[in-house]
């Protein structure tokens, strides 16, 4: 009723802007002049063809008059408000926000609403960001290590320094250890410096040291192009090994257990499904998992995975993301430019979280992700058989491939990458709005 | 011979800066560098006060002191916790596994002086 109340002021603002003088407007309107006043003063109610008239002179839709400030805008302006009150006792000379005035704020002034909505909704955003990075700070294992390494070498000068300064008659044995040990410590203590100069420096710009060991697994696995030549064979777990010490993508120990457990697999597969035989199979009936897996005797999650850890001159482009069931995404292989989150949850329409739902039952979709289409194959793997005591643990796989002639005439799926960065307006899986229509 | 103070630490030139000011105080001074077997360590030099650092190879120090209360011959013994941690929850988490005290580095070797003297007296 508020916000219907205000449709005068709103006209009268939107003449205002217009340079519309009151009899102008009322004549173009053809109404006259004191019962515009009488309008714009909101002491008479408005509707129907009257403020159709008005709204095409003014060159505005008539719900821009009728209706004011979106829900959208008012609930923003609302938050703004709330969290303009929770520090409210540090910013002692600001007033508090007219909450009842709200709409009439939004209705007369859209424009400086929607910029104090959107730079308030931002500026959440940025805290929130805030929040993560900092977290990470606090338990990154590089900086913690780094920092004590300083701070245990200046506890140990200082104490040495202090003993040298303050101890009468030191022995010259004694003396001279010290001196080695405050010689020795200075040394680490640059060192140490150096090492904590380079973390804070790179981190801005590159984002390189808040990685998560996620990341570092996928920077990993496309160093090598998600193939690794040297686990073909057999007898090829120890080199696991190799591959994982001393790879610079692979700083903290997190990240290379995650490694080594996908290489693990990577190895069980290939000797299960050798090279030579992969490609001679493949080169007969195509990228066709259910075929392979019919020719080999081998289960259609490994044929999966396998396709996606080839060479691309044997299989062609070939995407795979693999989730568990919880819908975390665990392996991520893009291809020809579908995109993939980096880490949360994806697009809930995705094939691969359909068959969670119905485990044991292979699925063929085309999706569409904007200008893309491809072909997804998708099934689960259980991983831990079902017992009495506990229930299965299912991972759930969706192989990307490029689409086939003639594929493009069959039902496709639109899909998207993640909430946060889908502008699919009426998405009835959306969970957020998207930072890009509605900003940070 | 003085009372014993047993040492936990893990960087060597800690070690011997601090050895050195407590042995020139009277106390008798022994060493372990890792975190693995300290309780044994603990255990077989019975020491009057442990001075226990955090951050040691194989075990931390809120793992070791758990194990010293836990053992009933230890309950009471008084352990001075050593850390460059100095955040209000790693004090708190210090004082949940029974440290007497708890000190940041750098400290001053007064400071710890002081401290092993009143936690052996009180």
């Amino acid at each position: 009723m508020l916000d219907r109340s205000m449709v005068g002021t709103r006209i009268r603002e939107r003449r205002v802007m217009t340079g519309l003088k009151q009899a102008e407007l009322a004549e173009k309107a053809g109404i006259s002049a004191s019962y515009l006043n009488l309008i714009e003063h909101n002491r008479r109610r408005i509707g129907g063809r009257t403020l159709l008239q008005i709204a095409e002179v003014l060159e505005v839709e008539p719900t821009a008059l009728s209706e004011g400030a979106g829900a959208h805008l008012l609930t923003a302006l609302q938050e703004a408000a709330a969290g303009q009150r929770q520090i409210g006792d540090s910013s002692d000379a600001i007033a508090e926000p007219e909450l009842d005035r709200v709409e009439e704020f939004a209705g007369r002034f859209p424009g400086w609403a929607g910029l104090l909505a959107g730079l308030s909704e931002r500026c959440t955003g940025m805290e929130r960001t805030i929040t993560v990075l900092t977290e990470r700070l606090a338990h990154d294992p590089q900086l913690a290590e780094a920092l004590h390494e300083v701070i245990s070498t200046a506890t140990s000068i200082r104490s040495t320094a202090a003993i040298l300064a303050e101890t009468r008659e030191l022995e010259p044995e004694w003396q001279m250890r010290f001196h080695r040990n405050i010689n020795e410590d200075g040394q680490r203590l640059a060192e140490g410096a150096e090492t904590l100069m380079h973390y804070l420096e790179s981190a801005p710009d590159t984002g390189a040291d808040i990685r998560s060991p996620q990341d570092e697994l996928h920077l990993f696995l496309e160093q090598y192009g998600f193939h690794f030549s040297q686990l073909e064979g057999w007898g090829a777990a120890p080199r696991v090994e190799a591959l994982v010490d001393n790879n610079p993508a692979l700083r903290t120990e997190p990240a290379r257990i995650l490694a080594r457990n996908v290489l693990r697999q990577t190895a069980d597969d290939a000797r299960a499904l050798p090279l030579e035989d992969m490609r001679r199979i493949v080169a007969k009936v195509g990228v066709r998992p259910d075929h392979i897996a019919d020719k080999t005797g081998q289960p259609l999650a490994r044929v999966c995975r396998r396709l996606a850890f080839l060479p691309e001159d044997i299989t062609g482009p070939v995407g795979l993301v693999t989730i568990d069931g919880a819908g975390a995404l665990l392996l991520r292989k893009s291809v020809l430019g579908f995109a993939l989150p980096r880490s949360g949850a994806a697009c809930t329409l995705w094939p691969v979280y359909e068959v969670l739902a119905q485990p044991g039952r292979p699925l063929r979709r085309i999706l569409r992700q904007g200008d893309l289409s491809l072909e997804a194959l998708s099934l689960t793997e259980e991983v831990r058989p079902a017992s009495f005591g506990a229930a299965p643990l299912t991972h759930a796989h969706m192989l990307l491939l490029p689409l086939e002639k003639g594929a493009a005439s069959e039902a496709v799926l639109d899909v998207g990458v993640t909430c946060q960065i889908c502008t699919k307006s009426d998405c009835p899986a959306r969970r957020e709005p998207s930072i890009l229509s509605g900003g940070l | 011979m003085g009372k014993k103070v047993l040492l936990i630490e893990d960087e060597q030139n800690i070690i011997e800066a601090v050895s050195f000011i407590l042995s020139r105080d009277g106390w008798e001074v022994k060493t372990h560098s890792n975190g693995h077997d300290a309780i044994d360590a603990v255990r077989s030099r019975a020491p009057d006060i442990v001075i226990l650092d955090v951050m040691l190879p194989g075990k931390s120090g809120f793992d070791i002191l758990r194990e010293i209360r836990a053992d009933e011959a230890f309950s009471g013994l008084p352990v001075l916790m050593l850390s460059a941690r100095g955040q209000a929850k790693d004090v708190e988490m210090a004082e949940h596994a029974g440290a007497n005290q708890y000190m940041t580095k750098p400290f001053s070797n007064a400071e710890v002086l002081d401290a092993v003297r009143n936690l052996v007296t009180a």
